[in-house]
């Protein structure tokens, strides 16, 4: 019984770890725009192909096609800001949001123009694939690597957003967008930084999905960019230490739910649906969240 | 400078739009007099798009080798019904309404298949299934016949495998619960399974996922510490090889049985190292062809797309040459004769074998059983049915 549990908390981590990874990019910009990028998940998506391709059909090296792809999602995503939602700024919020779901499915289909709707393997580089057992417990390399990228990037994230002066410039456009316009920050420049940041870290929670789960579809992005905004809501939105922390407590529940109670299986994702209504319905700021003043 | 711009834009659209309009009317006159449409429903997209587009690469080349009937050419109209229940209900609704074929091929997967039941019972127009394995597919609808044979069949094919060829006393289960073919294929397992072991006890454990699911690590982490003699998970390519990889990563060495599903390149791909020595059953193998028929198929086959064929393109060659021979002897192009030729098919000569089809609209046919051996899927051997 025990090992079963050890093995059973350390699948939970792995997969937790990567759902607060991608979540760390959505709370990101929702904290610093107060915009729900529903296409998040498919900007993961074109960051996992981009790796496919780049691995699969040029002989750069996996580490440098990993960093290559990752950046020109990041200017993937600058770009979709620029063409879906500059162009809506000062619009209702409601306007930007249904623009954001329409880039999404914009963005899904497209995929299955271009990539095809068969699904893909994606080429792991040999490394990741190695098997590493502690006493009873066994798992891929990858799952190590996972918790660790994403530690990482909370730390230098954290530390971008305090210590640096772009970092200052996101948090005051978070706080007052006309303020911080009328203070002399360019608010182009920082919109775009904050969208680069986030769908970089979107790629590379794709990169590591696509190690783990190594099947790319053109809609893979769909299922994990929901759960990973519900990660970011329980977390408290905007809260980019609570994303990684809502993520871990859905990632465990999950396969502890599965684990200890079998015959739920097939309310796996409904799961995680329940937490989000409970979270809202009880502390809707989150877990982590700053408490709104409402003006009045 | 900017509104003249977009005033030659939009005229060019209202142009183009005007034109394009006269290219559609034209065909549609051609429609109704000397074209026989036939139906194509098969997931394109979603989890199980390689399966759908195997068999329509069979379909188009049955299309190509025979192209007319009756002295009219024959049209496909295929649609995707993305791998998605409602979309294969709306997907059969046009095709019965909005393009009136006079019948329809597909589709992969049972629960697809079934979806599509009622419309084409309601709407009179005989669909044949290519490889949907499920018994419920066809019973009590006698507008549904397929090319293949069904689980009871399958499940007792790989549960004597397990038992007598593998000499497996315990078995575990592993099931999609969104496939109505993974469920009813791992029933019908179970049970051949505890009627050879003797008793009720030799199912050490059953366990179950969604389709679309990635994560299979706590499933499989329970079915460990029951310690299995092999593990039967029938599923779609995509997941049952995430489900194997993930096996093996957790130190899972016992044998992974599946059924007719798992032959797509994908299968192998996704898979990798990890599905080597996966086992599981099928319609048809190009090493060991079983008819004239089925030699003729495989050349032609790798003439036109420069690779093997699979189970699932023969059967969707078998499921268009059934109807256009059905066609042929209605006499003319209506739906309620070709069903009941269809019906009446006896002893055709298809590319994965005889075909007769019995009162239930099944095929029985025998079965085959690969093996995945040095990334290749590899012909084991060939199991006849139960007369």
């Amino acid at each position: 019984m025990n090992k079963e549990f050890l093995q059973h908390m350390a699948n939970g981590i792995s997969l937790g770890s990567l759902y607060a990874l991608i979540a760390i990019g959505y709370t990101m910009v929702y904290g610093i725009l107060r915009l729900i990028n529903f296409a998040h998940g498919d900007i993961f998506m074109l960051g996992v192909y981009l790796t496919f391709y780049g691995i699969t059909y040029t002989s750069i090296p996996w580490y440098i096609v990993f960093i290559l792809a990752s950046v020109i999602t990041g200017f993937l995503g600058v770009t979709l800001e620029r063409l879906a939602y500059k162009p809506l700024r000062g619009s209702p919020r409601i306007t930007i949001l249904i623009s954001a779901i329409g880039a999404s499915f914009l963005l899904q289909n497209a995929g299955v123009l271009v990539f095809g709707g068969r699904p893909k393997a994606f080429p792991t580089p040999e490394v990741f694939n190695k098997v590493i057992s502690i006493g009873e417990i066994s798992v891929a390399l990858v799952n190590f690597i996972i918790p660790i990228v994403t530690l990482i990037l909370l730390v230098i994230l954290n530390f971008f957003i305090q210590k640096t002066r772009t970092g200052m410039a996101m948090r005051a456009l978070s706080k007052d967008y006309e303020a911080a316009s009328l203070m002399g920050i360019d608010i182009n420049n920082t919109i775009s930084i904050t969208f680069f940041i986030g769908s970089f870290l979107a790629a590379v929670g794709g990169i590591m999905w696509g190690i783990k789960y190594p099947q790319l579809m053109p809609h893979m992005g769909v299922l994990p960019g929901l759960k990973c905004f519900i990660a970011a809501v329980i977390g408290g939105i905007g809260s980019i230490s609570g994303a990684v922390l809502g993520g871990f407590i859905l990632g465990l529940g999950e396969i502890l739910l599965i684990a200890f109670l079998p015959s739920l299986t097939g309310y796996r994702d409904a799961f995680a649906f329940i937490l989000l209504i409970i979270i809202l319905l009880v502390k809707p700021t989150g877990l982590m969240g700053e408490k709104i003043a409402e003006k009045v | 400078m900017k509104k003249k711009v977009l005033l030659f834009v939009l005229s060019v659209v209202l142009v183009l739009s005007v034109l394009s309009g006269c290219g559609t009317k034209e065909t549609s006159g051609n429609d109704s007099s000397d074209v026989i449409k036939i139906g194509v429903l098969e997931p394109m997209t979603g989890s199980s798009a390689a399966g759908g587009e195997m068999t329509v690469e069979g379909i188009k080349l049955a299309n190509e080798k025979v192209s007319t009937v009756l002295g009219k050419k024959v049209q496909l109209v295929i649609v995707d019904n993305k791998s998605d229940k409602v979309e294969a209900a709306n997907a059969a609704s046009r095709l019965v309404d909005k393009d009136k074929v006079v019948a329809i091929i597909g589709s992969y997967g049972s629960s697809l298949s079934m979806a599509a039941g009622d419309i084409v019972k309601n709407a009179k127009v005989p669909a044949v299934g290519c490889s949907p394995t499920n018994p419920l597919v066809t019973l009590n609808n006698d507008y549904y016949f397929r090319v293949c044979f069904i689980d009871p069949f399958q499940g007792t094919v790989m549960a004597n495998y397990a038992f007598n060829d593998l000499g497996a006393k315990k078995a575990a289960i592993i099931q999609d619960v969104q496939q109505d073919y993974s469920v009813g294929l791992s029933s019908y397992f179970k049970k051949a399974f505890v009627e050879l072991a003797g008793s009720e006890s030799s199912i050490v454990g059953e366990s179950s996922y969604n389709t679309g699911d990635q994560d299979f690590s706590a499933q499989l982490t329970n079915i460990k510490s029951l310690n299995p003699d092999v593990i039967f998970a029938p599923g779609n390519y995509g997941e049952s090889a995430l489900l194997i990889k993930q096996a093996r990563e957790l130190g899972i060495t016992v044998p992974i049985l599946g059924g007719d599903t798992w032959e797509a390149e994908e299968f192998l791909e996704i898979g990798g190292d990890a599905v080597e020595g996966a086992v599981y059953s099928t319609h048809f193998t190009s090493e060991s062809p079983v008819t004239e028929v089925s030699k003729t198929f495989l050349e032609d086959y790798r003439n036109k797309f420069n690779k093997e064929a699979n189970a699932f393109a023969a059967l969707g060659y078998d499921a268009y040459m059934i109807i256009i021979d059905a066609i042929e002897k209605a006499g003319e192009a209506d739906s309620v004769l070709i069903r009941d030729n269809i019906a009446a098919t006896e002893g055709f000569i298809g590319a994965t074998g005889n075909i007769s089809l019995d009162i239930n609209g099944d095929a029985v046919k025998s079965a085959v059983i690969n093996k995945v051996q040095n990334g290749k899927f590899g012909y084991l051997t060939t199991i006849e049915p139960i007369k």
